[in-house]
């Protein structure tokens, strides 16, 4: 059956334990996470995780019931067939030197990057997109010479209930 | 009124009705001890704490309630581990209590801390570490009701020393907690569904599992099959759902069913799977498993449908709710089987039993495992209660003891789990002391948990263990017999204590037989003993466990004593 990737949506009760039970059941069954976004709703004592995972869709669905087992988990729902909008963020890093100084600033203006702190010899750039558009950027980044990336997990929203 | 955590733990369980739990005591739970000092809540005082936990599993199995046990922090936790393995493989429900080290020491590598809720995350069905006095009883209360519903199985408390000395206003009625019991209602179309494929099928077959037992649906089952005439499998944790001595019963099925159960399943037309999850050593190949068969499987987890075998008609319920729809539906639309192509369907399988009963070469000389248990059969009636640990001796009773009714079967399934059957058979026999309650053994096994014989000398705790000893781990040495070219690897076990003189040492009575002619008297004596007995049973060292399916193997590809394989 066809690899795809997943976006799974879970609401769980923000108990002790509960991030480890979910990525426990994943691990312990051999499954796979790609990315990984967690924190609260609205609701103080509800948390929402959002994962990224791929897999056929009998595999898929497997994941869904085994969370589903844990007393914690409210509900599980995969948002990949869903309209949804998903985004990431990546923070990165940029050492500036006498030879990229000029190119990097040109890159900034033409693709408006956001820059979120600038020394006298880096800076940090802030850039949020879906995952495509993650992937662009950093690819024109890559030349201008990274320093260190931070990236998060991606987080989804259905666009109806 | 304020109350201390050991006086709130014990109110709860009252509450929860709990009238028996197996422990070991230790320096963080000396303070429940002592608060179980002055109790009358009944305790067993095991020898290991893996002891402990069959025991409440064996108790839980036996009754259909929760079983407890009280284990002190650190190691008393770990050795716990392999006993909620074990119920959490076959769903059983427990409640294990653990001590651990006060709240600040936490973290700190404290003398007998561990990480016991984060070691159990993965073979529990839910666990807690109680962090203050507020959440003690609400959390206790919780950890049974989880338990008890939907799927049961194991929920571990991990209880600081300092939340079970702090001080607390405990008023039950203010306890609120989550419900977990999932109710899920199967659309009146899959009624229809049932009906449409039952009225289509030529060759129906029934497969009962370990969910029949703990849904409580045996009756449902058990109508539905008589009634309408179809023939019953079933899994090693579904005996006893259906009267074995029933003659539509088939036996078990998969790597060491019934040649005729076996061959049933391979051609069938449909096939009604209650409370089974397809279990490697049930299916064989998977692309061979009942292929000519529309499947239904009812069950209440989710994750147990379209795991391993892919099923036609998913029913997500309730084993004994769901028989009852499914009984009402079809009486409502009048369904009759065609009397004529159910009798030719259940000649076809009495003409496999016919040709292949299940059976082993008597002898005069030397025990025959299957002869012991026949007569142990014989000599109770089938009114017994019977434990196994893991191995050859857990098929042969499989095979040859009749279970005609539920929850008299216990026996390690999904874990397999040797060392069970002793300490099972201890809790199994704490909750009905005036039935027969045999723990059948084989020397590897009875040797991981031998200490309990200390336990049931202690209480009198009258179990009646049959040793079937062949002086070696059985198993391994079949499957080195069959597919290792006889290099009998470290499976030798001649090295033995005498069992006879061990448990005399332990205040049991210790008997043996060596010849056929000996068994039955044997079996006799220790039968109407009021004290525990140990029967040391020297069987025949090379026996193996037949009809046998290869792993991997297609259910209808079976070795048969004789070792030519059949179609």
């Amino acid at each position: 059956m066809e690899k795809k990737d997943h976006i799974i949506s879970i609401l769980v009760h923000n108990k002790p334990d509960v991030l480890a039970r979910v990525a426990g059941t994943l691990g312990g069954k051999g499954y796979n996470i790609d990315s990984l976004c967690v924190n609260t709703t609205t609701q103080n004592d509800i948390s929402k995780i959002v994962m990224t995972t791929s897999g056929s869709q009998a595999t898929i669905t497997r994941i869904e019931n085994q969370l589903q087992r844990l007393v914690d988990v409210i509900s599980v729902d995969d948002l990949t067939n869903v309209e949804s909008v998903h985004r990431e963020m990546v923070l990165v890093r940029l050492n500036l030197t006498a030879e990229n100084a000029e190119p990097v600033k040109n890159a900034i203006d033409t693709n408006k990057w956001k820059v979120i702190v600038s020394g006298d010899t880096y800076l940090i750039i802030e850039i949020t997109g879906d995952k495509r558009q993650i992937e662009f950027s950093l690819a024109r980044l890559e030349p201008l010479g990274i320093a260190d990336i931070t990236r998060t997990g991606l987080v989804a929203l259905t666009l109806e209930d | 009124m304020k109350l201390k955590g050991t006086e709130i733990f014990l109110k709860v369980l009252e509450e929860e009705k709990v009238d028996i739990i197996f422990g070991y005591p230790g320096g963080a739970v000396l303070d429940l001890y002592d608060q179980l000092y002055e109790s009358n809540l009944r305790h067993i005082l095991v020898r290991h704490e893996q002891g402990a936990v069959h025991a409440a599993d064996g108790y839980a199995r036996a009754t259909g309630k929760v079983g407890v046990c009280l284990v002190t922090s650190g190691p008393g936790a770990t050795n716990t581990v392999t006993g909620i393995a074990t119920a959490n493989m076959d769903s059983i429900p427990l409640v294990v209590f653990t001590g651990q080290v006060p709240t600040g020491l936490i973290g700190n590598d404290a003398f007998q801390e561990c990480d016991i809720t984060g070691i159990t995350r993965p073979c529990t069905k839910h666990n807690f570490l109680v962090r203050n006095i507020e959440e003690l009883a609400s959390t206790i209360k919780e950890a049974f009701h989880i338990a008890r519903s939907g799927r049961p199985g194991p929920v571990l408390v991990d209880l600081p020393k300092n939340v079970m000395a702090a001080q607390y206003d405990y008023d039950p009625a203010n306890i609120k907690i989550r419900n977990h019991e999932a109710v899920y209602k199967p659309a009146p179309k899959k009624m229809a569904n049932v009906f449409d494929m039952l009225n289509a099928a030529k060759k129906p077959l029934i497969m009962t599992g370990g969910g029949v037992i703990l849904g409580k649906a045996s009756e449902e089952l058990t109508l539905l099959a008589r009634k309408y005439e179809i023939p019953v499998t079933g899994t090693l944790m579904g005996l006893g759902s259906f009267p074995g001595t029933d003659p539509l019963w088939l036996g078990m099925l998969g790597m060491h069913g019934t040649y005729y159960a076996n061959m049933a399943v391979s051609h069938c037309d449909f096939m009604l799977a209650v409370g089974v999850r397809f279990d490697d050593r049930v299916t064989g190949s998977i692309e061979t498993f009942a292929a000519n068969a529309k499947i239904v499987q009812i069950d209440i987890d989710p994750s147990s449908i379209n795991k391993n075998v892919t099923v036609d008609l998913p029913i997500i319920g309730d084993t004994r709710a769901t028989l009852k729809d499914i009984l009402r539906f079809l009486e409502e639309h009048h369904y009759t089987q065609d009397a004529g192509l159910r009798a030719q369907w259940l000649r076809e399988i009495a003409e496999w039993r016919e040709k292949v009963p299940l059976n082993y070469c008597k002898n005069g000389e030397v025990i025959k495992p299957q002869y012991v248990i026949e007569k142990l059969q014989e000599l109770t009636k089938g009114d017994a209660l019977i434990t196994t640990d893991v191995g050859q001796h857990q098929m042969w009773t499989a095979q040859f003891f009749h279970f005609d009714r539920p929850n008299t079967f216990v026996s390690s399934g999904g874990l397999g789990t040797m060392g069970f059957g002793l300490p099972a058979a201890i809790g199994v026999k704490c909750a009905f002391p005036d039935k027969q309650v045999v723990a059948i053994a084989g020397d590897g096994s009875i040797q991981m948990n031998i200490q309990e014989l200390a336990t049931a000398a202690q209480y009198n705790i009258a179990v009646k263990v049959v040793l079937l000893n062949n002086e070696f781990l059985g198993m391994p040495r079949q499957w080195q017999e069959m597919f290792y070219n006889k290099r009998y690897s470290h499976t030798d076990m001649t090295y033995a204590p005498d069992f006879v003189k061990l448990a005399e040492a332990f205040g049991v009575i210790g008997l043996r037989a060596t010849k056929p002619a000996e068994v039955e008297t044997v079996l006799k004596q220790g039968l109407a003993a009021d004290k525990p007995v140990l029967m040391d049973f020297r069987i025949s060292r090379d026996e193996c466990v037949y009809p046998m399916v290869h792993p991997g193997g297609s259910i209808n590809q079976m070795t048969l004593g004789s070792r030519e394989m059949i179609n």
